[in-house]
């Protein structure tokens, strides 16, 4: 499910001309406010006989406040914003709260809820190019069409909305740990410092040797049990190659891959060099041809 | 004689603007997941709303980033420092770097992890007069 959809913006204003809020309920409209999905500006300075406040083109404001006398003028320096004035005088927290949603209905603005069955949840890999090496590992093991290359051929993030929601399969054998889900539980993946234990770089790759007349079978099934011993916890391609499998068994039994599609795919292992670098060969050709 | 709101996307020099305050401070509620400790948060927010400051507050972070949200652009705008509530510096540091608003690196920006430390300790942080170095990004 896609998220478009521009928060609504809600101003506080307790500033010069107007009344403080009680204690607890700003706490609670705040609080409220937030968990449905608002943004909130809580403004409390005087700034001379007027106050601007920073807004952003076509998200929409509602500037509540308690005012002392009659209601703000609004200049709109955009030409382009939907804003509703409101004074709440003596309302509780709960009247606020229906009068927010009253006047966001009245502006049309819509509002993603965080929390409703089915609602899009923010889930999506986020690159630490301070340690990313642009090897492309990431970009040949989703196999859901994340990761693209932008027009210098660097490794980004290109179809957020592809992402498996609680799938951090791409973090656990990036070999940099430069992949982060910022809504994981555990470090490295949650973006917690990098430790030592997480850097074991050389066994997440394909050993070149094996490929030129060694065994390679036996080489990834040695690099898995290596993983195993030497990875802190989360770092580890057998889950990582699990997780993946499970999302692509889901979509498959949602009937969105057909089941030859899926039995076609080598999912039991990470990709080789020779596939990482005919993927990447065939973006850049791609992103090249689209200019 | 009423008083006026100007709503600028930037700030017009001639008006005395919020951004003359000492620190900007920005508060993620990690609304579409709980991944940040629901006492942690709910202290902070507690803290804020409790002092004077003026302060502004987002439902998630992540979501803002994933639409590459204009809003954090507006945030980082200014030469103010900016302090923000929200999770790991390196996850929040590219957060803003997927968004396309990446943070600047001149230490103006402080991130507060509000999953590893004390709500006391991240309130005292928001509302101190100066900024702790240990905590940019």
């Amino acid at each position: 499910m896609k998220n478009e959809i521009h928060p609504v913006q809600v101003i506080l204003y307790e500033g010069n001309g107007a009344e403080p809020w009680d204690r607890g309920c700003r706490l609670s409209v705040t609080t409220s406010l937030l968990d449905q999905g608002y943004s909130v500006l809580r403004v409390t300075e005087s700034a001379g006989g007027g106050a601007a406040m920073r807004t952003t083109a076509e998200i929409p404001v509602i500037v509540l406040g308690r005012f002392t006398g009659p209601a703000p003028e609004i200049v709109d320096g955009t030409g382009s914003l939907r804003i509703a004035t409101r004074d709440t005088g003596a309302l509780g927290a709960e009247e606020i709260l229906s009068l927010v949603t009253t006047v966001r209905d009245e502006l049309g603005a819509g509002l993603n809820r965080p929390g409703q069955t089915g609602a899009w949840k923010p889930w999506f890999p986020v690159i630490d190019y301070d340690r990313c090496t642009n090897c492309m590992q990431c970009l040949s093991f989703c196999l859901f069409d994340v990761y693209g290359v932008d027009e210098d051929k660097r490794i980004q993030v290109q179809n957020n909305d592809n992402c498996k929601t609680n799938c951090p399969a791409c973090s656990r054998v990036c070999p940099e740990v430069a992949i982060m889900f910022p809504k994981y539980s555990a470090g490295p993946i949650n973006g917690e410092q990098v430790k030592q234990e997480d850097l074991a770089r050389e066994s997440m790759k394909i050993d070149i040797s094996s490929l030129l007349g060694g065994d390679i079978y036996s080489s990834l099934k040695n690099r898995s049990e290596k993983a195993k011993s030497r990875f802190s916890k989360e770092r580890s391609p057998d889950k990582a190659l699990d997780e993946r499998k499970r999302c692509l068994t889901q979509l498959q039994q949602s009937g969105i891959i057909p089941a030859e599609v899926l039995a076609e795919l080598d999912l039991s292992s990470l990709p080789s060099p020779e596939a990482i670098q005919r993927k990447a060969k065939e973006l850049a050709a791609l992103r090249e041809a689209q200019g | 004689m009423p008083f006026i709101f100007a709503l600028y996307p930037h700030p017009p020099p001639f008006l005395p603007v919020l951004s003359d305050l000492p620190a900007k401070i920005l508060y993620c509620r990690c609304a579409f997941a709980q991944a940040v400790p629901e006492a942690t948060k709910n202290a902070v927010l507690e803290g804020l709303c409790e002092s004077g400051v003026s302060f502004e507050s987002v439902a998630d972070l992540c979501e803002m980033s994933a639409r590459k949200d204009a809003r954090l652009a507006e945030i980082l705008a200014g030469d103010e420092p900016v302090r923000i509530a929200a999770c790991y510096p390196r996850a929040v540091k590219w957060l803003f770097h997927h968004a396309g608003t990446p943070l600047p690196d001149d230490g103006r920006v402080e991130v507060l992890n509000m999953r590893d430390t004390p709500a006391d300790e991240i309130v005292s942080t928001l509302l101190s007069a100066s900024p702790s170095p240990s905590t940019a990004p």
